[in-house]
């Protein structure tokens, strides 16, 4: 079935066109790629809201009513994050969502996200949890496989929580892990960072970096959990940034210095195949050449890629999705670390890791008062709790 | 058309297939389940609820069991969103809580043009009462109380509070949710009273749900505005007491008890604030609901005269 969510994106005004039963598939395929508030931000900037019938405005409404609240305590928690760790004076970059907000892009707008990732530099890291560690925030994987697994093999530290707001912080020192087939310098991003209007000591990558990262983070790294939300993403930082002349070659010559072309092909491939960004034939035509493709990976890659970036609804699946998620899985890892490593992390993770959780789960069951199970109820509704 | 306009063969097979889309208070909620007793359930409980024949539903809700072999080992129940299963999986006894439980978290997480608060509502002569729940309070069992005496039922457990001034209540009318000894308890005070299955061992203990009385379900689109604020608490024993409460105190327990105070946050604090200030609060100490249905009932009389 259709994937309505890159049809409104690639073309807003054929709303104008749906009908009732559109609108209801609209709404299931965005809520399930965490993209109401996203697709109602893209209405309204296009004037179609009006279009809109009263039953399916509503589900946007309440998402962006979400949406401006969520918006609202990112930047509580930027806020936080930076008193806790101006005083160290060293560049604290804001990635992903967190920056597009601080930057005041339009992806940044509607757009939902659990985690604030920031990126310092390799020698300010320990000092940086420790100071994000006085201020509240605690380290979350508490078994010791993890925490290794982290501190040795990957790029960031574990997600740390705030132990009163349970906000969550990815500290990271590069973009991909070291072990990564693709090795961008970290120092080449720190070279280019730029300084978030109103925060001293507070940084975004520059506009060539944040669609690398992004595109790195897609399709190399690999998480097609939010395949469709983070192609959004790329669609409108490029849609932005392009009215600046020179941008295409700037991000091309960037790609290349940073060793990330390949990601950058798929993102502008996948970009302007499904959500039509536009980008110049010239540029994709030159990205294409860098990117040398063999072009049975590429046949292969559009199989897996199409499903990975389809809605996660099922109206967009078929019985060849979830095999294709879980390759893009096994890729994504194949690209993170050579196989003598991979293949004990990934049967740790397939035998350990479920027994653990039912360990854990069982632990959690064990008869809560009537007191506790109420408590339970009254709190925060979170996405997650129990019945 | 109505649920129970079908035979129940012809809703079971819908429900298998493409669902029933049922118009519950302002909500439209297709609903789909291969379960006998979530079939036979929704037959008896949703008897009255008119059929929606739009293609838009607000929530795709289903009640499914997990494949694979936990069909038959210590079997267990799901419930989806859509395919999302937002909850761990409940033991297969509990379908049908399951599926009033999934209900009210599609609405308290989703419908943000609404504060809603964890507190029971129930209508008389135009004027709204707010049961806020303190835990065993006993507020459902009030609720199903005062509904079988001429009462009409907004909700037993999310009162939908209109943020835009002044603010008014939204019925969302469903089976009304009663624990343990209350089940016995309405069965004696309303025997004409319709009440689906009872079981055992859950989460909250033992569960049963009380129909909706059709009235209620019909004039479901009838907002009110909210005149009192009523803590209800069950004390074994104790005589009727109907004391004053605090206005500061009701605003911070419902605010605390409200499920998207931090989403709305300072609209949620107006709206809130508004409602509390308009209404009467009181503590309804109390133990045989009989003197308790009384006394609400003279409260909301009185008010009328009041206000005439």
């Amino acid at each position: 079935m259709s994937n309505l969510i890159a049809s409104v994106v690639a073309e807003p005004g054929c709303v104008s066109r749906f009908r009732l039963a559109e609108w209801d598939l609209l709404i299931r395929q965005a809520r399930h790629s965490n993209l109401l508030a996203r697709v109602h931000t893209h209405l309204q900037n296009h004037g179609q809201m009006t279009l809109v019938p009263e039953e399916a405005a509503r589900h946007l409404n309440w998402a962006s009513t979400l949406a401006s609240r969520h918006a609202d305590l990112v930047r509580l928690e930027i806020e936080e994050i930076h008193r806790a760790l101006a005083p160290l004076g060293g560049p604290v970059v804001l990635l992903k969502g967190a920056a597009y907000l601080a930057a005041g892009l339009p992806a940044g707008r509607g757009r939902v996200f659990t985690d604030i990732d920031i990126l310092v530099r390799r020698p300010d890291l320990e000092r940086s949890e420790k100071a994000l560690q006085k201020q509240g925030w605690a380290t979350t994987h508490l078994n010791r496989y993890d925490q290794k697994y982290y501190r040795k093999w990957m790029h960031e530290l574990p997600p740390m929580k705030h132990t009163v707001r349970k906000s969550l912080v990815d500290v990271h020192h590069g973009i991909l892990p070291p072990t990564s087939r693709l090795s961008p310098s970290a120092e080449k991003l720190f070279s280019a960072i730029v300084p978030v209007a109103g925060w001293d000591g507070l940084y975004t990558l520059s506009r060539e970096d944040m669609v690398l990262h992004s595109a790195c983070h897609l399709f190399h790294d690999g998480e097609f959990e939010h395949g469709l939300r983070d192609l959004v993403d790329m669609d409108a930082l490029l849609r932005e940034f392009a009215r600046e002349a020179g941008y295409w070659e700037k991000l091309v010559d960037r790609a290349l210095d940073m060793d990330l072309i390949r990601p950058l092909f798929y993102a502008l491939t996948y970009c302007r195949s499904l959500l039509d960004t536009p980008v110049p034939e010239q540029t994709l035509q030159r990205v294409r050449d860098e990117a040398r493709v063999p072009s049975p990976v590429l046949d292969l890659m559009d199989n897996l890629l199409r499903r990975g970036l389809s809605p996660a609804h099922h109206s967009c699946e078929d019985r060849f999705t979830g095999l294709a998620h879980w390759l893009l899985y096994v890729r994504s890892h194949y690209l993170r670390m050579p196989f003598h490593l991979l293949l004990p992390h990934l049967a740790h993770q397939a035998f350990v890791v479920p027994i653990n959780q039912r360990m854990a789960e069982r632990e959690k069951t064990r008869t809560p008062t009537l007191q506790q199970l109420l408590a339970r109820r009254a709190r925060l509704p979170d996405e997650h709790r129990d019945p | 058309m109505v649920v129970g306009d079908f035979s129940a063969r012809d809703l079971a097979r819908r429900l298998r297939r493409d669902g029933v889309t049922l118009h519950i208070g302002p909500f439209s909620v297709n609903l789909r389940s291969a379960l006998p007793d979530v079939i036979s359930g929704a037959h008896l409980l949703y008897r009255d609820y008119r059929v929606s024949e739009s293609p838009f539903a607000d929530f795709h809700v289903s009640v499914e069991t997990p494949a694979g072999l936990r069909r038959w080992l210590k079997p267990q129940v799901f419930f989806s969103l859509d395919g999302n299963r937002p909850f761990k999986p409940l033991p297969r006894p509990q379908a049908l809580a399951t599926l009033e439980w999934g209900l009210n978290w599609c609405i308290s997480a989703h419908c943000h043009q609404y504060l809603i608060l964890h507190a029971a509502v129930a209508e008389k002569n135009g004027l709204a009462v707010m049961f806020p729940a303190r835990p065993g309070a006993g507020k459902s069992t009030l609720t199903a109380g005062l509904v079988s005496r001429g009462w009409r039922l907004f909700s037993d457990e999310l009162a939908l509070l209109s943020l835009d001034e002044p603010g008014i209540l939204t019925p969302v009318p469903r089976p009304i949710n009663l624990k343990n000894e209350s089940i016995a308890v309405i069965r004696e005070f309303a025997p004409q009273s319709t009440m689906g299955p009872v079981v055992a061992d859950t989460n909250k203990g033992t569960v049963a749900h009380m129909r909706a009385p059709v009235n209620s379900i019909e004039r479901s689109s009838e907002p009110a505005r909210p005149g009192f604020i009523v803590f209800p608490r069950f004390v074994g024993g104790s005589p009727t007491i109907l004391d004053p409460e605090s206005k500061a105190r009701s605003f911070m327990t419902m605010a605390q008890q409200s499920f998207n105070f931090h989403v709305l946050a300072d609209t949620a604090f107006d709206a809130l604030h508004r409602t509390v200030s308009s209404c009467n609060c009181h503590e309804l100490t109390y133990s045989n609901l009989d003197e308790a249905v009384y006394v609400l009932d003279e409260l909301v009389a009185d008010r009328e005269v009041a206000a005439g």
